[in-house]
């Protein structure tokens, strides 16, 4: 609670501060880390729901869900990122990110752990990644950005949902 | 006030897409010998309507262009001028540049005006030079032009109707007495009621009117100059001055006097009905009847070239026959009247109504299914809206290659879906510019080879089974087996020392990087192609076979499902998983033991079915299924399935059930999956996945 009305203050203090470089993220956890994605891309937020596999995909495409009609796939973070399982429960959360351009948006939900927050960032603040050594490749971090000491590394949706095409090994 | 004409944008862009459409395929069914004047009369309106239009619009560029084309069809109409391959080869072209132009208008480019130049003097010289062979003919295009001066000298000015309407119409005097405003008459309003029949201009006369300080303004001291321009009947204007009358004095013209030569009038349009109001084009009369294409019989009448006409490549509205409509209203009045039924069943219930409820229930699954079907049919479209551009494209062709080739059409009001039609029109030029260019053999040789000499190409279309079967037969030279098994080992494709049957030969030519024309041409031939012709009707589900005789000729036949919407399945188990089968795919189940399967070492294994061997295809292996009873294969359900031609058995743990299941995209969201055509959502709201059965059985041959 009162680490909430700390990050209220902060907000506030970057709302007044500057307006245009505030951008805000929807922060997750992975384990001990702390993920952010810009919460423009942030369509939904559900609770875990069995899947329905797909067969001879790489293991942390878990399988695909109705999602009001559309075929959602659901991708485990942990397992993209290599990091170790967690037993799904009905506490786990299921994100659903929109990603692609303007003439194909495309939607995909990703499993973590738990939301956090949504936490506001000041563009300059965003420090670029450097070749630290955590277990998430490079490519997928645009920044780091700390936040009440915490340091939460800001996930590039389009690069984490980019899926590499089978169809083009076909022939 | 002003109207956003820009509303109204689309729907002319659209009907003069259609009118094009119409011009040319009317253009192509000229025959040079025996002149139909309903097919030049067809053409001539369509011109008519876009000039017409495009003036409404301000679109003056092809106003002033579509004038001279009219023009032009004017005298073929009228018979002052014959119609020649030369100028109808021009009216072709005209109609491309029409096109560009009005492509260009509609996405709000520039005009490309060095084309429209290249295209408007090619006209003017047909039109100036092309009838001097018709020495009799002259004299009477003069009389006639001298009136309107427009045609040859300036082009441009595009006011042959204008002028032809300026001879109809009234003049009137209007002289009201002094109390006409006192008896509630407002002229204004007179004026108004003139100005809708037809464009009024007025004069007034205020000679009359006294000075200031002997003004009463109750009094009405003007008098009016009327002059009314329009087809309209002197009852009319009458009755418009109906009220006023005993309060006025008036004296009533018709215009045609005042002016000169009324009779041109009637040269003008010989007709009785062409005189086409610009706002009112004749492809508008197709859509209010009923039944616009499936019934008509003719298929050069002009109403299936309209209504074919509307094929532009991507039409993102359909217009539905009214019938389809009045179908699904009574469907829905159905389901709303079932659906009340249990509602009613369900608001006091006892166990003594579950005969009742199971009643409702069964009665309210035939409505929703037919619902379903006739929804449908609504996407349902004849497949003429791919075809009728082909006439065009194999006139062009042939005359570029100097071969002589007749197109035929066969079955073009077989219906398909929507998204098929959208689809299928790439595949299909190809191949049928690859049947123009390597199947029909040179005029000489056709002869020598004693074949006649004009090359038949038919595409035809009709539904077999659960398909569309869409089929290019030519009776050109057909494919040369030894020469394409010769190309194939030449290129590394298949081993030399490798026997193959004439299916996988043909097949061959489906490989990338596969061609056997000896030399290249524009139009077909650099070994791209095929390959993605195929790859393109896979992706819709078909699938494409050839069946060829070494100079007799080709036939390429494309099997397309119905419908890309919805479809028969049979769900099966794979463990705890369920997978959908395409029912059209299934050729039988069959209950069968382990040991009634047999072991072929290193290539897996296979059935024998009547006496012939078929590759089994073990689901739980492929999709890596480790759920459920552990491979407790003792007992199995085989699903003969048939893909491509060839047949293949699917080994699944149970068959749970047939159901119509709506097809959704994976790729969407997602992207493709081997062996999977798509997905579906079941009726407790999980995902199945559909089997793609000819790449299942791709995938097990590899």
């Amino acid at each position: 609670m009162a680490q909430e009305a700390e990050n209220k203050d902060i907000d506030q203090y970057h709302y007044s501060r500057n307006l245009d470089n505030a951008v805000q993220y929807l922060s997750f956890a992975l384990g001990k880390e702390e993920y952010g994605v810009d919460i423009l891309r942030v369509q939904e937020i559900r609770s875990w729901e069995p899947v329905s596999r797909i067969p001879n995909v790489p293991c942390y495409e878990k399988g695909v869900v109705n999602l009001r009609g559309s075929i959602v796939p659901i991708l485990d973070l942990r397992e993209r990122f290599n990091l170790s399982k967690a037993e799904y429960t009905p506490l786990t959360v299921v994100v659903v990110l929109q990603t692609g351009d303007s003439n194909k948006t495309r939607i995909m939900g990703v499993v973590v752990d738990s939301v956090s927050d949504v936490i506001s960032v000041d563009k300059t603040e965003i420090q670029s990644a450097p070749d630290f050594g955590t277990k998430v490749s490079n490519e997928f971090i645009n920044g780091l950005v700390s936040v009440n000491e915490r340091m939460v590394m800001l996930l590039d949706v389009d690069k984490l949902l980019k899926l590499e095409e089978l169809d083009q090994d076909e022939s | 006030m002003s109207i956003d004409m820009s509303q109204f944008h689309q729907v002319f862009f659209e009907e003069c897409f259609e009118g094009l459409e119409a011009m040319e395929s009317g253009l192509l069914t000229l025959d040079m010998g025996d002149i139909d004047s309903e097919i030049i009369n067809t053409i001539f309106r369509g011109a008519h309507s876009i000039k017409g239009g495009s003036g409404t619009f301000g679109f003056t560029v092809v106003a002033e262009y579509t004038h001279i084309m009219e023009t032009l069809l004017d005298e073929m109409r009228d018979g002052r001028r014959k119609v020649t391959q030369p100028a109808v080869d021009v009216l072709l072209g005209s109609v491309d540049c029409l096109r560009e132009m009005l492509t260009a208008i509609q996405n709000e480019q520039n005009v490309n005006n060095a084309s429209v130049e290249k295209h408007k003097t090619a006209l003017e010289v047909v039109l100036n030079g092309g009838s001097v062979a018709e020495e009799p003919a002259l004299p009477v295009e003069q009389e006639f032009t001298s009136e309107e001066v427009s045609f040859n000298d300036a082009p441009d000015v595009d006011e042959e109707e204008s002028v032809e309407l300026e001879e109809q119409g009234w003049k009137i005097a209007f002289c009201p007495y002094l109390d006409l405003l006192k008896t509630g008459n407002d002229p204004v309003r007179l004026f108004r009621e003139l100005n809708e029949l037809g464009e009024l201009t007025t004069t007034v006369n205020i000679q009359d009117v006294p000075g200031f300080y002997e003004l009463d303004p109750e009094e009405c001291n003007i008098s009016w100059d009327l002059k009314v321009v329009g087809d309209i009947s002197g009852d009319e204007i009458r009755e418009i001055f109906n009220w006023v009358e005993g309060d006025c004095e008036m004296e009533i013209q018709p215009l045609a006097k005042a002016v000169k030569l009324p009779p041109v009038v009637k040269k003008i349009d010989p007709e009785p009905t062409p005189v086409i109001i610009p706002n009112n084009p004749a492809p508008k009369s197709v859509e209010v009847k009923p039944k616009p294409v499936t019934e008509t019989k003719k298929p050069d009448s002009q109403d299936s070239d309209n209504e074919a006409a509307k094929t532009t490549a991507k039409a993102s509205s359909i217009r539905v026959d009214t019938d389809k409509i009045d179908t699904l209203i009574n469907m829905v009045g159905e389901v709303v009247i079932t659906q009340s039924m249990l509602g009613l069943v369900g608001e006091n219930f006892s166990m003594d109504k579950v005969g009742q409820l199971k009643r409702g229930l069964a009665q309210l699954e035939r409505h929703t299914r037919d619902l379903q079907q006739s929804v449908m049919n609504i996407r349902m479209l004849p497949i003429s809206f791919v075809f009728s551009r082909f006439p065009r494209l194999v006139h062009d062709i042939s005359s570029k290659l100097d071969k002589k080739i007749v197109l035929k059409l066969v079955g073009e009001n077989t219906e398909v879906d929507k998204a098929v039609v959208e689809l299928i029109n790439d595949p299909l030029v190809h191949l049928i510019r690859n049947s123009l260019d390597h199947g029909i053999e040179m005029p000489a040789d056709r002869v020598a080879a004693g074949k006649p000499e004009t090359g038949t190409i038919e595409l035809k279309a009709y539904h077999r089974g659960g398909h569309i079967v869409i089929e290019i037969i030519d009776d050109g030279r057909g494919l040369d087996k030894d020469k394409l098994l010769a190309k194939a080992i030449e290129k590394g494709l298949i081993e030399e020392n490798n026997l193959l049957t004439e299916k996988q030969i043909f097949e061959l030519i489906f490989m990338p990087g596969f061609s056997t024309a000896e030399q290249l041409t524009d139009i077909s031939g650099r070994g791209v192609g095929m390959d993605v012709v195929r790859r393109n009707i896979q992706s819709l589900g078909g699938n494409i076979e050839i069946i060829s005789e070494l100079g007799k000729g080709t036939t390429i036949a494309i099997h397309l499902p119905l419908t890309l919407a919805i479809l028969d399945g049979q769900s099966v188990a794979v463990g705890d998983e369920t997978y959908i089968v395409p029912l059209v795919s299934i050729i039988e189940s069959i209950n069968i033991t382990e040991r009634m399967l047999n072991k072929v070492a290193g290539k897996g294994e296979t059935f024998r079915l009547r006496n012939e061997y078929l590759p089994v295809i073990r689901m739980r292996s492929i999709f890596n299924v480790h759920s459920g009873n552990p491979t407790k294969s003792k007992e199995g359900v085989l699903v003969v399935v048939e893909g491509q031609g060839e047949l293949c058995c699917l080994l699944v743990d149970e068959l749970l059930g047939q159901q119509q299941v709506v097809i959704k995209s994976l790729e969407a969201n997602y992207r493709r999956v081997e062996g999977v055509s798509g997905a579906t959502i079941l009726g407790d709201g999980s995902v199945a996945l559909i089997l793609d059965v000819p790449g299942l059985v791709r995938f097990s041959i590899r």
